[in-house]
């Protein structure tokens, strides 16, 4: 065994960009509050994000009681309850993943990983997020409105979407949409930033390949977005007008209240078409990211490169690209033409391959390496286990003939719960452990986080595997009492009530984390620059938490793609991407 | 939901060009040293703003496909009555073609750097904008005094929806008209205002563009092209 130094190439001068170029902020003001610092509009959007998502995490307690503990809580009636489904449903899936994944995340890393200065249009990303606070405000004022927030259901089906009968026919309806085009608008801006950012800001010697699969994963997110929220801004605006005009672009011929109503010859089957557009992209625009930071931290806490990076990619893109010819198996039971259901449950199911090669590859990258059980692998374990199962019963219901019985019932609140809220909330949880350092520049506390990741994790199983034997029965969603049913055996009353109370001890753990989160920001353990040894470029600022500019006077040159971990023969366990060949200590024969 | 995803097809077809030159079958794993040594993977030339209208003119793009998605399904249904369209709107299409010339010809100027050239070209086209948006609501005025209200058929509803999403779109454009125009009045170098120029005309085209197909979508010959195609091809 010679050590040799590795003789190829000199390491080329680093880019330097001219200091003009940053935006500078003059005032507290526009450093903290009206910032163009990608940074710090990533942790406005965090925190935004969290504390809408906390309203819906109270909203889902309260649905959680009433199921549980039906007529006990007099506090909840019917029409409240629609509202709770509605509006929990809409903040998780939209102003909370959707939110925090591209808005928050992304703004933060992308720079950092493709070793950018900042977002390549720091005024308009600044304006994505104050659009987006206005879109969450917009909102969260329903609450107050007469009427109060729309029941319909956070899919908003019209005819019933826009009837009187439904709650918040007067103005929740109105404000959603509002607050769905506002959102959207916002969005798009942000987007913008993270396309062109990847496309146009990576520094030297960073190609595509050698992008962290996280970059991979928001980046395809965001065109994703980009490409399927314009669905939901076309079906927003148009019942909005069905609603605020009169017109009848989904509303068909009906008797509202034993008179005939204005509407006539509408189509809520186009509703639906549009609403799914959206909808069906949107679960991996949750999903992709997902996928991109989980490949990241098991690769990073198992101390070995991923495996299989170029199917990695591949599979995000293809994945992205199926995800827009599936979204009619949302509506076997809609009346569509019964014969494309074949056609949707056909790329339904082609989909999983390019999924089910993404967990082999995590698996298989697990396998003989040198598996650290911190915090963060933990969620990330955790999520590849969610993610499986609830895949798993996406399966079932992508075929017509188990949908149809299952439709409308818990099992598929289970599935997607499983699938699109608890396995992207893990990879979150799992993120936050994981970057918090880098972001604060101080440790989370590990044991507090140990308690909150076996609470979280099991917990979320007592949930919802059990829900998933309600659906079996059928137990139908979105009632709000079952009352005295032949079909549903008194045991499944109290499965409802056992899944309550573990569904409100896994929602107060999280209040650990919260607290978790505050102490640590001043009391944590002080991190260093790279606590984790990761190989990535955020880790390699010159300051942490990063500076304004992120990178001191030279941007960082990349030599080497993202996951060069445990290479044999190599120093360290490490070797980060702007380490240039020569300094790295190669043992003859090992490297080739 | 054709129309969107033959647009999507188009869309990723482009894509699929694109990614094919970016070595995505590189084994990363094996190349390591500066990125020179290996081809490919770079940043395109041009300007990240340039990047940015087109990402930007792509995300449109999808939203009036949409809107022309949900109007060819509209259609279908039995109560689509279709509307006269007015006149007026063929004026106000030659309005809009001058605008894009215009600023085609501002465009021109700049490459020359002729700065006088520049201005002229920018004032005719937000002018013959503004003229155009005014145009369209005398359309509106037209319609709504013969009869045909928003509500009372989904044709209506649409031709209102349409034109007003074309028009905020090229609202919007008019501002960034606006302060491109400012900049060069207070004496802007030619040369720093030249991508600008250049990205108001691209987006003036688009609008142009997608002016033209909302015609022919309204005035009926869209339909009668696909009722051609559908015949040639059964």
């Amino acid at each position: 065994m010679v050590d040799i130094p590795y003789e190829g190439t000199r390491g080329i001068p680093p880019a330097e960009v001219p200091d003009v170029e940053l935006y500078h902020p003059r005032s507290w003001w526009t450093r903290y509050v009206f910032s163009q610092d990608a940074k710090v509009i990533a942790i406005q959007y965090s925190l935004t994000a969290s504390a809408i998502g906390l309203v819906a995490l109270v909203l889902s307690w309260l649905m959680r009681l009433q199921l549980g503990f039906p007529g006990t809580f007099s506090f909840i009636d019917a029409n409240q309850y629609l509202q709770f489904i509605t509006m929990h449903g809409m903040i998780m899936v939209i102003y909370l993943l959707t939110a925090l994944f591209l808005g928050g995340f992304g703004n933060y890393l992308i720079p950092l990983m493709v070793g950018a200065r900042d977002m390549v249009f720091p005024y308009v990303n600044m304006l994505s997020y104050w659009v987006y606070l206005l879109a969450v405000l917009v909102l969260a004022s329903t609450f107050f409105v007469p009427g109060g927030p729309t029941g319909a259901g956070w899919t908003l089906y019209p005819p019933q979407a826009i009837l009187s009968g439904t709650p918040g026919q007067d103005w929740g309806i109105i404000l959603m949409m509002s607050s769905l085009i506002l959102f959207i608008i916002g969005f798009t801006m942000g987007g913008l930033n993270y396309v062109v950012t990847v496309l146009q800001a990576r520094t030297r010697g960073m190609t595509l390949m050698r992008l962290p699969l996280t970059v991979w994963g928001i980046f395809t997110a965001t065109v994703m977005a980009l490409l399927a929220f314009p669905a939901l801004f076309v079906a927003s605006v148009m019942l909005l007008l069905d609603r605020l005009l009169g017109t009848s672009f989904f509303m068909p011929a009906l008797v509202e209240m034993g008179t005939l109503s204005k509407y006539g010859g509408g189509s809520p089957l186009l509703f639906q078409h549009l609403f799914w557009f959206f909808g069906h992209p949107e679960v991996y625009i949750v999903a992709l990211p997902a996928f991109g930071i989980v490949s990241d931290l098991i690769s990073t806490h198992a101390r070995k490169n991923i495996f299989g990076y170029r199917m990695m990619v591949w599979a995000i893109v293809a994945i992205g690209a199926l995800s827009f010819i599936v979204w009619a198996h949302h509506m076997y039971v809609s009346g569509m033409f019964p014969q494309f259901g074949y056609f949707f449950a056909t790329t339904t199911l082609i989909i999983a391959i390019p999924t089910a090669i993404k967990v082999y590859n995590w698996v298989l990258t697990l396998w003989r390496g040198d598996i650290h059980l911190r915090v963060p692998m933990l969620f990330a374990l955790g999520f590849i286990i969610t993610f499986v199962n609830g895949g798993l019963t996406g399966l079932f219901l992508g075929n017509v003939v188990v949908d149809v019985p299952l439709s409308d019932t818990m099992f598929v609140v289970a599935h997607f719960h499983m699938v699109m809220g608890v396995a992207p909330i893990m990879v979150v949880l799992g993120a936050i452990y994981h970057w918090y350092p880098k972001v604060t520049g101080r440790m989370l506390n590990d044991a507090l986080g140990k308690f909150h990741f076996w609470v979280t994790f099991l917990g979320a199983y007592l949930i919802f595997f059990p829900m998933h034997y309600l659906g079996l029965l059928g137990v139908p969603r979105r009632y709000f009492e079952l009352g005295d049913t032949t079909f549903i055996p008194s045991s499944a009353h109290s499965l409802n009530a056992f899944i309550s109370v573990v569904a409100l001890t896994v929602g107060f753990s999280q209040l650990v984390f919260l607290f978790n989160l505050a102490w640590s920001l001043f009391k944590g353990e002080a991190s260093g620059g790279n606590p984790w040894r990761a190989t990535t470029l955020e880790w390699q600022t010159p300051e942490t938490p990063p500076g304004h500019g992120n990178w001191g006077k030279e941007l960082p040159v990349v030599y080497r793609w993202a996951y060069d971990y445990s290479v044999p023969g190599a120093a360290e366990d490490f070797i980060p991407q702007n380490q240039p060949p020569r300094a790295t200590q190669h043992v003859q024969g090992a490297a080739s | 939901m054709s129309a969107i995803i033959l647009f999507l097809a188009v869309l990723a077809v482009i894509a699929g060009w694109w990614l094919s030159q970016q070595r995505l079958t590189a084994k990363p794993w094996l190349e390591e040293g500066p990125a020179g040594d290996f081809p490919g993977g770079d940043a395109v030339s041009w300007p990240a703003a340039k990047v940015g209208l087109g990402v930007f003119l792509a995300v449109a793009s999808a939203l009036f496909v949409l809107f022309i998605s949900a109007y060819s399904m509209r259609m279908n249904l039995m109560d689509w009555r279709a509307l006269p369209v007015p006149r007026l709107l063929w004026l106000n299409t030659g309005v809009l073609v001058l605008s894009s010339v215009a600023l085609h010809w501002s465009y021109l100027a700049a490459r020359r750097y002729d700065t006088e050239g520049v201005m002229i070209g920018l004032l005719a086209g937000g002018a013959s904008a503004v003229i155009f948006l005014a145009g369209q609501l005398l359309a509106w005025q037209q319609l709504d005094a013969a009869g045909y209200y928003v509500t009372s058929n989904p044709a209506n509803s649409f031709f209102y929806l349409l034109t007003a999403v074309h028009g905020l779109h090229l609202a919007g454009g008019l501002v960034a008209l606006g302060r491109t125009s400012t900049k060069m009045w207070r004496g802007a170098e030619i040369a720093d205002m030249r991508l600008s120029v250049e990205l108001c005309a691209i987006y003036w085209h688009f609008m142009l563009l997608v002016w033209l197909v909302l015609l022919g979508l309204l005035t009926g010959w869209t339909d009668d092209f696909v009722n051609i195609c559908r015949q040639l091809l059964s």
